[in-house]
């Protein structure tokens, strides 16, 4: 069943540890025998994290004075946004990009840590520890820091760089931040008068130990070889964080066909949820979304990409659920794409979301990359995928993607 | 959902704001606020929070009447939120105690570990350990504190405030800068007109006055550093305004989908008839020279509200006090509304609380719905010297009694954030 208000994915930005790219992460996740790409086990020690691969920042910021103005994870963000407007054709259609609007799932805050160090080594010997601070903070803050640290500056970014200059919404928050990102929009499309285009997407820069430092506070992050989340969780479970940055060009299908675009796949139900962890509680909150996007499933297994971060409570809980529903024929082939690219917090769920799209698209699927069994080799593309999350500390998320033909 | 007779012009449902709360450093609740800025009181003060050695601007709207001791800046955010959310749900007699019938929107400052908190954890850290983030990542991990890590979260506010609350579905956590509690309003709008829900909670919130942000901010010179009389150092729209001085506070306010409202017997205290927005692509903090975006924004709010230019009776500024905003700001409303913008009253809330940041647009918008239900405009105080380029009514100095029932409100922030609110006594 198709209807004008369709929404449609009509544009991809995707850049991590595994390449730039679409074709690149094709042909590392579904061509190659999959591996996770570069990981830096020394610079983060204990942690291993996943940079990202070295990008020509000029292809899609071309001014310098703009670089400059950035942090990294704002220079991914308006990387991976450059490259989704690109590949939907709107780039420097200032007509479209002017009505344009846009949604982004934002962490913040990166720190100047050799400030940071500095301060805090000089704290213990000052004789005034607040005045010292005072001092130390006026005279070696930048300027310029600050507005890298705000948490909108990303689509301050974006607008200044690729002219989008519709509404502009950062969402801040992990995970949920990410699918409550693509939900609004999806359902402002789908509402009719509340937009025809958006920009939705994140960007996290996994080599910051300011971030370290947070997730660490909570005893969540995986120490020693990266291998696949289904993995760490039966070994005392944490998770591993990887740099990505992506942003999608949602459409309505009638939008998208007035200007002869196709899209990579339909964009379904996309539901968000929460649950304080309690032992169940998001796997209910999963099978109620699940149960809610039912009516919309075809009689074959779907593909599932899961959002599984390696964390042993919530990713033991999902296995046991998927595996139920792998059981009675509700899923088809599962894959877990943090065991590849690792978490990436804000960006998570619309990488997720990009990755469904790539392989409906492709008619294709992504190849196994687990070796606990639950993650099997596929017999047949799926035409439906469902992408979820289960966030590190919270966030349910799921939504359906569908072969637009 | 959304099954009522009630339209706007477009064939929307229509929104209707039922129960509205605040807290700013004047007091907390709508009574304390209101006799204070009708009054013309200022709350700003000099800053006793920390020490202010080495800092060129040490005056604040700190709300210091909450904690005993110096909350982490999370915490004195989720505790502003807190009481301003009470007091709406309160006046909306809406739910049950921890059960809000509807989703929320909150927007919150950014979430930083305070430095109280890297102390803490630098010193119990091993002194062996040369790389100081290293040191306090291992004593982090040590310590396994659920408190200092859920502090350090990006959703942790919201998402307390959620659980406090008992909102449905996902809370969502927001930031567009000093545009932030206008938009938390304008998600909460767009999703009762889509039906998702019946009733939305909207909050702005902050408490995040430390000697870093303070720093940040006068780095970029920004703030106000007329320290010597603190009550005089906000000056919107007069000739001597030198920079905005932070505040802190939280505005909340209860949406309906109007005709649930009405069925149930609410107090329709105002309806949110018009948003608008346009982002700006000229600089990150600097709004383009000829003041397009804001404009494009006030008029896209007048259009989706469907009224005309000569049906707005009162404006409640942005007017930050910075000579940046209040020249474009001034400069954009003569565009918008013509000559016929010197008849009509603007007033700046800012020249009393300060520059409230995130929390800003919804205490403005509920101190907006107060002067449409008092039919009194609240003054811009400290208009000693009037700016001969601002050609507005300005209400300077003293309350004004005049009827009012259509309020444009406007809330702009850096990262080219320009959002506005039109704001009715009725839906038509």
């Amino acid at each position: 069943m198709s209807d004008p208000r369709d929404v449609w994915i009509t544009g991809i930005g995707l850049i991590s540890s595994l390449g730039e790219g679409l074709d690149a992460h094709w042909q590392a996740m579904a061509v190659d025998q999959p591996r996770v790409g570069n990981v830096d086990t020394e610079h983060f020690a204990p942690f291993p994290v996943l940079p990202m691969v070295p990008l020509e920042l000029d292809k899609q910021i071309p001014r310098k004075a703009d670089q400059r103005q950035m942090e990294p994870w704002q220079r991914l963000g308006t990387y991976a946004a450059g490259l989704a407007l690109a590949d939907a054709g709107l780039s420097g259609d200032l007509e479209r990009l002017a009505h344009m609007d846009m949604i982004v799932a934002a962490g913040g805050g990166e720190r100047d840590v050799v400030v940071d160090g500095q301060i805090l080594a000089g704290l213990g010997s000052a004789e005034n520890p607040d005045a010292f601070l005072n001092e130390r903070l006026a005279n070696d803050l930048r300027p310029t820091l600050f507005l890298a640290q705000l948490s909108n500056l990303l689509a301050g970014n974006i607008s200044i760089v690729h002219k989008v200059t519709g509404s502009s919404r950062t969402f801040m928050g992990e995970e949920l931040a990410g699918i409550s990102a693509v939900e609004i929009a999806a359902r402002r499309i789908r509402a009719g008068g509340q937009g025809e285009q958006f920009l939705v997407g994140a960007a996290y820069n996994a080599e910051r130990k300011d971030m370290l430092l947070s997730l660490a506070l909570g005893n969540t992050l995986w120490q020693g070889a990266v291998n696949s989340v289904w993995e760490r969780a039966n070994a005392g479970g944490g998770m591993v964080t990887g740099s990505l940055g992506v942003f999608l060009v949602l459409e309505s299908r009638e939008n998208a066909e007035a200007r002869g675009k196709s899209g990579y796949a339909k964009l379904g139900p996309v539901l968000s949820g929460r649950s304080r962890r309690e032992p169940g509680q998001a796997a209910a909150v999963a099978r109620n979304q699940i149960d809610a996007i039912r009516p919309s499933l075809g009689d074959k297994p779907v593909g599932l990409l899961s959002g599984a971060t390696g964390i042993a409570n919530a990713t033991l809980e999902e296995r046991a659920l998927l595996e139920s529903l792998v059981a009675e024929g509700t899923v088809g082939p599962i894959r877990a794409t943090q065991s590849l690219i690792g978490n990436s917090l804000e960006a998570a769920f619309p990488a997720q979301v990009a990755l469904a799209a790539l392989a409906l698209s492709r008619k294709g699927f992504y190849r196994p990359s687990d070796s606990s069994g639950l993650e099997l080799e596929a017999t047949d593309a799926p035409t439906q995928i469902l992408a979820t999350s289960w966030g590190f500390w919270r966030g349910e998320g799921m939504a359906l993607l569908e072969a637009i033909d | 959902m959304g099954t009522g007779k009630t339209r706007d012009h477009l064939g929307r449902p229509v929104v209707a704001v039922t129960g509205m709360g605040v807290v700013t450093s004047l007091g907390q609740g709508i009574d304390a606020n209101w006799s204070a800025l009708t009054a013309g009181e200022s709350g700003i003060h000099r800053i006793t929070r920390f020490p202010v050695d080495h800092l060129r601007t040490t005056i604040a709207g700190t709300v210091d009447f909450l904690f005993d001791e110096t909350p982490r800046s999370a915490v004195l955010t989720e505790k502003l939120a807190h009481l301003a959310a009470e007091e709406a749900i309160e006046r909306a007699k809406i739910g049950t105690p921890g059960d809000f019938p509807g989703m929320l929107f909150m927007a919150v400052p950014p979430v930083e570990l305070d430095w109280s908190v890297k102390r803490e954890l630098f010193d119990g850290g091993n002194s062996e350990n040369d790389d100081p983030y290293d040191r306090m990542i291992e004593s982090g991990m040590a310590l396994n504190s659920a408190d200092a890590y859920e502090y350090a979260l990006y959703a942790c506010v919201a998402e307390k405030t959620a659980d406090h609350f008992g909102t449905r579905g996902a809370p969502i956590s927001l930031s567009t800068a000093c545009a932030s509690g206008a938009t938390a309003i304008q998600l909460g709008v767009e999703a009762i007109r889509r039906g998702d829900t019946d009733a939305a909670l909207c909050i702005g919130t902050d408490g995040s006055v430390q000697a870093e942000s303070l720093i940040r901010f006068s780095l970029l010179s920004a703030l106000s550093t007329n320290n010597e009389d603190p009550t005089k150092a906000s000056r919107p729209f007069s000739k001597n305004r030198d920079g905005f001085v932070m505040a802190e506070g939280a505005g909340a306010l209860v949406l309906e989908d109007y005709d649930a409202a009405v069925a149930r017997g609410a107090e329709i205290l105002a309806v949110i008839r018009g948003v608008g927005e346009q982002a700006d692509d000229f600089h990150r903090t600097r709004s383009k020279p000829d003041g397009s975006p804001v404009i494009g924004a006030m008029r896209q709010a007048l259009g989706d509200a469907g009224i005309g230019l000569d049906e707005v009776n009162y404006i409640n500024a942005h007017g930050t006090s910075t000579p940046e905003n209040d020249k474009m700001e001034a400069l954009s409303l003569e565009a918008v509304f013509g000559e016929h913008v010197r008849t009509i009253p603007i007033s700046s809330n800012k020249s009393m609380i300060g520059h409230t940041l995130t929390a800003a647009g919804a205490i403005e918008a509920v101190f907006s719905i107060q002067t449409i239900r008092s039919g009194v405009i609240p003054p811009t105080i400290n208009q000693d010297v009037a700016d001969p380029s601002v050609l507005l009514d300005v209400v300077p100095n003293v309350a004004r009694e005049a009827p009012v029932s259509m309020v444009l409100s406007n809330s702009f922030g850096f990262g080219g954030q320009n959002a506005c609110l039109v704001i009715a006594a009725s839906p038509a």
